[in-house]
């Protein structure tokens, strides 16, 4: 460490400084597939950098390869202007260099100072007062003394970032920071980050969300396709020139009427308390919603507040006990007893959040995970499956929904995430339910896929099928839903119209506002 | 001999070897790797510990051979499922049927042999209570490390950088390697540890508590480990209470028969096995404790990062 001090003292006075990090024809391939592509990137000291890209577009391979974790096949990466091969993270850690991860590396079952003390040699005593320093210095409160599991997603990423800060790491790499966190907590986020830029300290932000770029980033890379297409000063660009270079093309924006929902719900959500099995789950309160035919409900919040409770209970997963099977309605119906097969039956659709594993079977192809659900569209005769029809069931999911594959007998895994996707929500609507449910529809889907399933959602509301979204993307509900209510703590929200909801008031819901003091104030 | 005293003796004697092996089970589990080869690795140590005293007349000698001899079939079992990635259950059960056979196949010239027992070191002024000294601590001196290596992992566990490490591993190894470590080589290390300890049991079987040799003597004592891992919900603390329960119920045949109460004799020795069987299903009634206590990537494989 004190070398590397040595090394960059000079850098900070002189202005044709030596970059911090520097990558020069960077290379990864995993079989065909190449996913990084000859990358050259350089970061200076103090710069707060980002990486701009689609969802497979190669940004956390090479994250990866910058932490340790993966190895590149061909290229240099230079640190303080010097070669060095990065063996594993703690070699990287050792190096100055920390990351926070999208998904956290953050063991459940023991303490914030248990945890912070896997990665820093301290014993978790001596720690716990360094904790509360630093979470003070950078406004980043946490107990640690806590249980990991008992923390909220927002707490979990600040023991992930006060982890990282206590090694007093040079460059800090954030994988996709904010999308854990409620607009809320954005602010102070970027807060910590301007701090730790002033401090010297280089920060790697990885993103999809322009705006966020826009406001926080010194320089902007943008990668599409395992290639770097441009370097810009994110500040000079618009939202909409980030984007174009991002995907290559326009934004596809979906088209929208008016609702015209119908008047008897759908699917309705009653009083509904529930206690999960699992002890790290979530407990649902009170819930309440109604879906009427022809609309589309959203149901906006941070991942982690009771969404996948509900979801289950949606889908016929976790039942109810037969005497309450009323507060969940299908047309009318009391079901909250009735297994997923039943509620299929009573024209109940649904997506779930993970494709491979619970949409689909990633080693079946295409005609067999079409059966899965489309079983009762006589896919099966007499017990057995009537192939051709289940191959033409398959195929028309594939041309209406323009999915990309080698065909029906193609592998569910072989797919893209947005392919498998866009095939599951066709196999679903050519169910032709009267409501679907659909669990974050676009997580993790490309730019391009992910506006092709908002607008068939928006046709499918069309048509008069009653429609409800749970996801964690603001700007998703705010293209497709015509109602929007908040999860928050197992709690929901009041219903919002369109019209009324917009990021400040959505925001306010998704840290609890509407249950102290359901505020009727006029948004700013 | 009074009746008491026999019963502490007796169960100290049946529970020590079970306190063992589960110890080494429960290290190895919370490194999220599931052995199922416990019964072949002590079965193997119990043949290569008898023909030891045998051949030396050193009992020590013999614990320690059969602990390496168990520690060599855990090396093969930690490569089949760390290195070669292979399916945990199925190599566990292949292994020990391996430790099963091997330890026929040495043992079988040794067949009925007895060896002399090993010699007791009874406690100064703690042998001499009434009752419970002569049943408690008046035995050789294995039996006393057993309690002391449970204090041990306990404190490990519990406050040292170590333990805390196994555990991370246990619950994820994904997270694990994220932070820097090499979760193949603590999984490894967990595996020949507690392959180590099941040596030590079954070599104990064969030359502390009967001093006599015949194949098939460990009799499902290395699945009522398992069990008793299981039972124990991953604590240590519990292990040992677990262990006394299930030493107790092995020697309940004879306790029963000493009280003069006649049962078929089938029944009094399938006593353990029902036990078992009875504390695992209510135990298993209650998914949410056993979700807060197990390892959760236990028995799933590691295949590490690309």
């Amino acid at each position: 460490m004190t070398t590397l001090h040595e090394t960059t003292t000079n850098t900070s006075a002189a202005p044709p400084a030596v970059p911090l990090l520097e990558l020069v024809g960077v290379t990864k391939t995993f079989g065909a597939m190449t996913a990084n592509d000859n990358i050259a990137l350089s970061i200076m000291p103090g710069e707060i950098h980002a990486i701009l890209g689609e969802n497979g577009a190669g940004k956390s391979t090479l994250m990866k390869m910058i932490y340790g974790v993966l190895a590149p096949d061909a290229g240099r990466i230079r640190w303080n202007g010097e070669d060095v091969t990065i063996r594993d993270p703690a070699h990287a850690r050792r190096l100055g260099i920390g990351m926070v991860f999208q998904h956290f590396s953050l063991f459940e079952t023991l303490t914030v100072a248990e945890n912070i003390s896997l990665s820093i040699d301290e014993k978790p005593a001596t720690l716990a007062p360094r904790i509360a320093a630093i979470g003070e210095r950078f406004g980043l409160p946490l107990d640690p003394a806590a249980l990991v599991h008992s923390l909220s997603v927002g707490q979990r990423q600040r023991a992930e970032i006060i982890r990282c800060l206590l090694q007093a790491p040079r460059l800090i790499i954030m994988d996709e920071p904010t999308s854990v966190l409620p607009p809320s907590g954005v602010a102070p986020l970027f807060e910590t980050i301007r701090e730790l830029a002033a401090g010297g300290c280089a920060v790697l932000f990885i993103s999809h969300k322009l705006e966020e770029i826009r406001s926080l980033c010194h320089r902007a890379t943008i990668m599409r396709a395992g290639k770097i297409v441009g370097s810009v000063d994110p500040t000079a660009e618009t939202s909409e020139s980030l984007a174009r270079l991002m995907i290559g093309r326009n934004v596809p924006h979906p088209t929208r009427r008016t609702a015209r929902p119908g008047k008897d719900a759908v699917l309705e959500l009653r009083d509904l308390d529930h206690t999960p099995n699992d002890p790290f789950g979530t407990r649902l309160e009170k819930i309440g919603l109604e879906v009427r035919p022809g609309e589309i409900l959203g149901i906006a919040g941070v991942s982690g507040n009771g969404q996948r409770e509900m979801a289950a209970l949606l889908s016929g997963e976790a039942l109810l006990p037969r005497a309450e099977r009323d507060r969940i309605r299908i047309a009318g119906v009391g079901c909250g007893d009735a297994d997923a097969g039943q509620r299929r039956r009573m024209g109940f659709a649904f997506v779930p959040e993970e494709r491979n594993g619970r949409g689909a079977v990633p080693e079946m192809s295409l005609t067999l995970n079409a059966l899965l659900t489309g079983h009762g569209a006589g896919l099966v005769r007499r017990g057995f499956v009537a192939q051709r029809h289940a191959r033409h069931f398959a195929e028309s999911c594939i041309s209406a929904m323009n999915v990309r594959c080698a065909g029906p007998q193609s592998e569910a895994r072989s797919l893209s995430g947005g392919n498998l996707q866009k095939f599951i929500i066709g196999r679903e609507i050519r169910l032709a339910p009267k409501v679907l449910v659909a669990s974050q529809p676009t997580w993790g889907v490309d730019v391009g896929a992910a506006a092709a399933i908002r607008q068939e959602l928006i046709t499918l509301r069309d048509k008069g099928v009653g429609i409800l979204i749970i996801s964690e993307e603001l700007e998703e509900l705010f293209e497709v839903a015509d109602r929007l209510q908040v999860l928050f703590r197992g709690r929901l929200s009041p219903s919002l119209d369109r019209a009324e909801a917009d990021t400040a008031r959505i925001g306010d819901y998704m840290t609890g506002g509407f249950l102290s003091a359901p505020s009727i104030a006029t948004a700013a | 001999m009074d009746s008491l005293t026999f019963l502490l003796s007796g169960t100290v004697l049946a529970a020590t070897p079970l306190l063992i092996a589960a110890l080494g089970e429960l290290l190895v589990e919370k490194s999220g790797v599931l052995n199922l080869s416990i019964e072949g690795m002590m079965a193997l140590a119990a043949a290569t510990g008898f023909i030891v005293v045998t051949l030396t007349g050193n009992h020590w000698l013999a614990l320690l051979a059969g602990a390496v001899a168990a520690m060599l079939l855990s090396v093969v079992f930690a490569t089949v499922v760390l290195i070669a990635l292979g399916n945990q259950v199925a190599a566990g059960i292949a292994v020990g049927i391996l430790g099963l056979g091997l330890s026929g196949l040495i043992g079988s010239p040794y067949e009925g042999m007895t060896v002399a027992p090993m010699a007791r070191t009874p406690l100064p002024f703690l042998s001499d209570i009434p009752v419970i000294g002569p049943g408690l601590f008046n035995h050789p001196l294995i039996i006393y490390l057993a309690p002391l290596a449970a204090a041990l992992l306990w404190w490990m566990f519990r406050s040292t950088k170590l333990g805390l490490v196994i555990r991370a591993v246990g619950e994820s190894p994904e997270s694990a390697h994220a932070v820097g470590y090499d979760v193949v080589r603590v999984r490894f290390l967990a595996v020949l540890v507690g392959g180590f300890m099941a040596g030590i049991a079954g070599a104990f079987i064969s030359v502390v508590s009967s001093t006599l040799w015949s194949d098939g003597m460990i009799a499902g004592r290395g699945w009522i480990v398992i069990a008793l891992v299981v039972f124990a919900m991953w604590r240590v603390e519990r292990v040992v209470l677990g262990a006394c329960l299930f030493g107790m119920a092995a020697i309940a045949e004879l306790l029963v028969q000493s009280m003069g109460i006649s049962a078929p004799s089938q029944l009094l020795t399938s006593i353990p096995y029902i036990a078992t069987i009875i504390a695992i299903t209510l135990l298993s009634m209650d998914g949410r404790r056993i979700r807060l206590n197990a390892p959760v990537s236990l028995g799933r494989v590691y295949a590490g990062s690309q």
